[in-house]
């Protein structure tokens, strides 16, 4: 390993920019003319537009234009899609209702898009937006999960009763017989918290048209900026795909939430070309709150069988999934199969059979969220399994041992082939990094001090890559899932990667050179990373699902591999020796045997002088693509363990240890994968002690801002100890399984599970805020100070 | 945030004047609740004066066994003053617990104790230490001046000036964060004077601070924590919402006592 | 409109500005200064953090106009001569950092934190002290490895902290 090659811990490239506030991210653009965009918002959950007069505002200083969706059906603008299909249990596919980027005749949710007003400045079109006179019929709301198919409220013409689609996975005449004969049957009734991603940098949109050469500019803050053009232009039709650019600068986290496409990017491009002016549009917090997609918002039923040894034989779940008042982009997906797939855990389970009915109700559209359907499955079973440990008084650590997929590869009954892991392993190591022994003296201690504590696990497996295409294809995705890149080395050796991933806090400047110089034998600093431009970026399907390392990276490598090949073609010329004769190692190109050898720099000059071949033998320059399109999905796996202090006279959880034990397969960069495990436990934590997004009755959005939605900070987490075990990934050539949603995945279950094991019952929901754990302590028999 | 026009006088007479002539007009000290509110257009005052440059507004003096100060002085003065760490010290660890120290070095003493908000700390400090609130037109005792949530007995353009604290023989204060917004879910401020202790609680109470008089008694009879056994607060007068309902801010409201109590007792 | 007169990174600014400006806005929309952000509307996420008049303050709550005659120092004006403050530095050197929004913010409120608190700083004080900056990327663990060394590096350099 070198300083900067595979492994090392080295310190990011980007940080130079970013700790001096040279980051330049979509709100630090301005463009010449440039108008704001305030969307005017339905303060309903639901409503029929009668009519919107937008006259009096129309003629208020400094507004430029107001559009309806009257405006945008003239121009013939799509609605927003939905991009998975799937299919219910009869075969019939998923209701979606149309979802038009401005109303057209109703509103859904409180924060629906109803009218953008245009104006020189943003407090000019807000002062404007308030004098549009919006006549509404209020109509009856459903905001609650489990209430929506139940409700007399009807949200989409298509769906009478509410309902998306009525889904299932796995094998039910199975999975019946393996309960028929269980020993012992655990049962759990669970809701995993609607949450918001609140990535820190708030969503962005500023749209450019360029009469002369009718040339559309998108700069927006998105995960996947191909991916938004492809949709903008080919469903929506806002621009022709080759005249839209699409520009994803630095982006401020995105944890999902900034995959989507939304009505605001999609109005302002279109509205840029109407009044020939730039338009930006920066979302504050509010409109964050009310209008990014929301994660998670899972009621569920679930059953665990095991037999008279311990084992468990089979799995049922019913879930009914919220997802709003429209089809977010991959919404469809997430309850189904980012979801079932994972039921299996890291346990050898013959027989599972999971329900999903997916909803509508009157709330903001939900989908992927940091982990994206795979949180929700591991709380599943990792609270069941606890929960069946506790009941058969057995040890949690040593139940799931028993239960853990020892060999490779394992097909689980519900699709993924799992294709290594060391499960163990990393129990073992994370049992004794937490001293699990001395559990008990510290509980003793705890109980002295007239508090509780506990300790709860966590044994999660996550599919990540999101990929392959023709798997992810036949499972209904309306694209494919690879990724692309191109390596250009320049006459002087160093070399630029256009890469279709997207950084938006992963370091990819960074981890995407130390592979190049790693391969190349170059400097890391003579490698630049570029991203986030379809104008520079030949096609890429971004950054999401733990997928740039193991799919993007891959992309790199093979396109590293082609760049070698050229270059011993180029090598063997310069040297005289015939092309099977070229070694490449080091970063140089020698002649086998010999002590000839030409440096990387000197085979790119002589790629691009093209001197010493003729070109009917060799095309000049060294520059070359790759689509990489890996085997299966990858599967990172590991043991969280956490211990928590509860005091019971206010309720209030202190998580006092977190020990992290991650398989992530081959590591680039260790000090970049610590810091995503870190982050992504902090989001777990978040929803399993803080986060909630809450709505009453009346479909109002009650947390939101930051004073009623409890985002983590420093003071409600500890210092985490994160250890790994490797076993590489044999399904790409890099050995990557990825690490991004690890944290968030394993995280909430092992909270859970360590409250629960303190109060020694089980009642209590996320999030365990102050008061509902000093409700639930209510029930809790203080153990007295001798015990 | 509305258009309006800015203010900036240099003197409370200047001040006072201002507000006399301006419709619709808000006076703005630290602006740390003010202009969130502005900004969520929630608020719209046509005339803003800003009362930071009135430099008769600022400072902090003990005389005898008196602390006043300025309605002006921030939080952070409050901090670092060696003459309030003296004094009551009690006041020093409850600023220590207002906002963050951003919010610190900006937020005044006479913003939050004008605005009354019921989840503010200051207002139960000035409960609970019997505090007197000047103003540019007369004298009113803490008892008299918060009357309800937002609302106090200032009058339209009178101008807090100063707040003069009795020093007390012991003092605590016990804050129970809310989750979301730090501000007091719960907080309960206990002092003993010579005459009597007095505990104001904010945070809790649907109509914003308030005293308990069945704990006061009993603490004025022992000052400790086991007096409080078996004392509680009406959850019908508590508030409610998603982080804290009626009943489990009451019981708050008896742990938040008793903490405070101790820390008082040991100090 | 209204004038303000300031002194921004050791330069004087004087601009007529509608008095609705906030201090972020002048800062980012008049200065062109972006390396201040704006992450909410209600003064809790601390993106926004700059000096004002040597302590850190959220100029998200601040309008300019109440400004007038200080001295604001933004994440811009921290390195000298092209080499970074030592916060800066730890922030890079202990990965304290990962989209960089909160970065900023997140530093010169580090930087206040150790003018206060001193260059000894335990994690419980600089966990307390960061109650006022959000951070939704790094869980914090590396943030609060990057303050402590910061203010330990700050401690080597006296002159530079002297300048800022």
């Amino acid at each position: 390993m070198t300083a900067t090659g595979i492994g090392a811990p080295v310190r990011r490239k980007e940080d130079q920019r970013f700790v001096t506030g040279q980051g330049r991210y979509v709100d630090d653009f301005n463009r010449p003319g440039q108008t704001y965009a305030y969307f005017l918002r339905s303060p309903h959950a639901h409503a029929t537009i009668r009519s919107i007069n937008t006259g009096p505002a129309k003629i208020m200083p400094g507004v430029v234009a107001i559009f309806t969706g009257d405006d945008l059906a003239a121009d013939k603008i799509g609605g927003l899609i939905c991009g998975w299909m799937i299919h219910s249990k009869d075969g019939s596919p998923m209701k979606a209702g149309p979802h038009p980027a401005l109303a057209q005749g109703k509103v859904r949710y409180v924060g629906d898009h109803v009218a953008v007003v245009i104006a020189e400045t943003l407090a000019q079109a807000k002062d404007a937006a308030e004098a549009i006179v919006v006549d509404y019929e209020v109509l009856p709301a459903v905001a609650d999960t489990a209430q929506a198919t139940k409700s007399s409220v009807q949200i989409h013409d298509v769906s009478p009763d509410n309902t998306v689609f009525n889904w299932h996975l796995g094998n039910k005449d199975e999975t019946e017989a393996a309960f028929a004969r269980a020993k012992h049957v655990t049962k759990i009734d669970l809701v995993n918290n609607r949450l918001v991603p609140n990535a820190l940098e708030p969503r962005a949109a500023l749209g450019e048209y360029d009469p002369g050469n009718d040339n559309y500019t998108l700069y927006t803050t998105s995960q996947n900026p191909h991916v938004a053009r492809l949709v903008l232009s080919a469903f929506i039709g806002v621009a022709p795909e080759h005249k839209l650019r699409v520009i994803a600068p630095d982006v401020g986290g995105g944890f999902g939430s900034k995959i989507f496409i939304y009505a605001e990017e999609t109005v302002c491009v279109w509205a840029a070309k109407k009044v020939k002016r730039p338009v930006k549009w920066t979302s504050d917090r509010t409109e964050a709150f009310l209008s990014d997609a929301h994660g998670r918002d899972h009621v569920t039923h679930a059953e665990m069988a095991t037999d008279e040894n311990g084992k468990i034989i089979g799995l049922r779940v019913h879930t009914i999934a919220n997802l709003g008042a429209y089809l977010s982009t991959f919404s469809s997906s997430v309850p189904t199969y980012l979801y079932a797939p994972l039921l299996s855990g890291q346990y050898d389970i013959p027989a599972i059979y999971c329900e999903v009915d997916a909803v509508y109700t009157n709330t903001a559209p939900v989908d992927a969220y940091r982990g994206a359907g795979r949180p929700e499955a591991t709380f599943v079973v990792e609270r069941l399994v606890e929960k069946t440990a506790r009941e058969l008084g057995q040890d949690p650590a040593e139940l799931r041992r028993k239960n853990y997929v020892t060999q490779f590869p394992h097909q689980t009954p519900v699709i993924m082939a799992y294709d290594t892991g060391d499960y163990a392993a990393s129990l073992d190591k994370a049992l004794e990094l937490a001293d699990y022994k001395t559990f008990p003296q510290r509980k003793q201690e705890s109980a002295r001090r007239g508090k509780l504590r506990g300790i709860g696990f966590s044994s999660y497996i996550e599919a990540c890559g999101i990929a392959p295409s023709q798997a992810v294809g036949s499972l209904g995705a309306g694209v494919g899932l690879w990724e692309s890149a191109e390596v250009r080395v320049n006459p002087t050796g160093s070399v630029e990667v256009l890469t279709g991933s997207h950084s938006h806090g992963q370091g990819h400047e960074t981890t995407f050179a130390q592979l190049v110089s790693d391969r190349l034998g170059i400097p890391i600093d003579q490698v630049s990373i570029v991203h986030g431009d379809t104008d520079k970026v030949q096609f890429g399907m971004g950054t999401y699902g733990s997928r740039s390392g193991a799919v993007g990276m891959s992309a790199i490598a093979k396109a590293i591999d082609k760049v070698i090949a050229k270059g011993k073609k180029v090598a063997a010329h310069v040297l005289e020796a015939s092309e099977g004769d070229i070694e490449f190692k080091d970063g140089k190109f020698g002649v086998a045997g010999t002590d000839k050898t030409l440096g990387f720099g000197e085979v790119a000059l002589q790629a691009y002088i093209a001197h010493k071949f003729s070109g009917q033998d060799l095309e000049p320059g060294l520059k070359e693509g790759a689509f990489y399109d890996p085997t299966n999905f990858t599967f990172p796996a590991g043991v969280h363990i956490c211990e928590v202090e509860i005091d019971p006279d206010t309720g209030v959880t202190k998580i006092e240890r977190w020990t992290a034990v991650d398989d992530f397969g081959v590591i680039i960069n260790p000090m970049i994968v610590e810091g995503q495990v870190h982050g992504g436990i902090a989001q777990g934590v978040g929803q399993a002690l803080l986060e909630g997004a809450f709505y009453d009755q009346s479909g109002q959005l009650i947390t939101a801002s930051f004073n009623d939605y409890c985002m983590p900070r420093a003071i409600d987490l500890p210092s985490f100890q994160v250890g790994m075990t490797v076993t590489p990934c044999p399904s790409n050539p890099l050995g990557i399984k990825g690490c991004g949603e690890a944290g968030a995945i394993a995280a909430p279950p092992a909270v859970i599970n360590a409250i629960t094991d303190a109060l020694g019952h089980e009642d209590i929901a996320m999030p365990a805020t102050p008061q509902a754990v000093w409700r639930a302590a209510q029930k809790t028999r203080m153990p007295m100070a001798a015990e | 945030m509305y258009a309006f026009e800015y203010h900036r006088p240099t003197s409370v007479s200047e001040a006072a004047k201002l507000a006399g002539q301006a419709d619709d007009m808000k006076f703005i000290a630290g602006g740390h609740t003010l202009l969130p509110t502005m900004k969520m257009r929630l608020a719209g005052p046509a005339n803003l004066i800003d009362l930071g440059q009135i430099a008769e507004l600022r400072g902090i003096t003990r005389s005898g066994d008196t602390l006043t100060i300025g309605a002006m002085t921030r939080y952070v003065e409050v901090l670092n003053s060696a003459e309030v760490r003296d004094a009551i010290p009690a006041l020093v660890e409850m600023t220590e617990l207002v906002g963050d120290p951003h919010v610190r070095h900006r937020g005044t003493i006479g913003g939050s104790i004008a605005n009354n908000d019921p989840s503010a700390d200051y207002p139960a400090a000035c409960l609970a230490l019997n505090a007197t609130i000047v103003t540019d037109r007369r004298k009113i005792a803490a008892d008299d001046f918060f009357q309800g949530i937002f609302t106090t007995a200032l009058d339209e353009g009178e101008i807090i000036t100063q707040v003069s604290f009795p020093i007390p023989s012991q003092a605590a204060y016990a804050k129970f964060r809310h989750p979301a917004s730090r501000y007091a879910l719960v907080g309960v401020f206990v002092a003993k004077h010579t005459d009597g202790v007095r505990v104001a609680v904010t945070g809790a109470g649907s109509n914003g601070v308030f005293r308990v008089a069945e704990m006061e008694d009993a603490l004025s009879r022992n000052f400790a924590a086991d007096a409080l056994n078996g004392i509680s607060v009406a959850e019908d007068e508590m508030n409610g919402d998603i982080h804290a309902d009626a009943a489990y801010r009451a019981h708050l409201v008896g742990v938040m006592a008793r903490r405070a109590v101790q820390a008082a007792t040991l100090g | 409109m209204t004038t303000v007169s300031l002194t921004v990174n050791g330069q004087s600014v004087t601009a007529d500005v509608d008095p609705r400006t906030l201090l972020v806005q002048f800062l980012r929309d008049n200065l062109r200064l972006t390396g201040t952000h704006v992450g909410c509307d209600t003064s809790q996420c601390g993106a926004c953090v700059v000096h004002l008049n040597g302590q850190a303050v959220k100029s998200c709550t601040v309008l300019a106009v109440q400004a007038n005659a200080n001295i604001v120092t933004t994440i811009e004006g921290i390195s000298q001569g092209g080499e970074l403050h030592p916060m800066q530095a730890a922030f890079r050197e202990h990965h304290g950092l990962q989209c960089g929004y909160c970065t900023p913010g997140m530093i010169m409120a580090a930087i206040d934190i150790v003018n206060r608190k001193g260059n000894a700083l335990d994690e419980q004080t600089i966990r307390t002290e960061l109650e006022g900056n959000l951070c939704r990327c790094t869980g914090y663990h590396n943030i609060v490895k990057a303050v402590a060394a910061g203010a330990q590096a700050m401690a080597q350099t006296p002159l530079r902290q002297a300048a800022e």
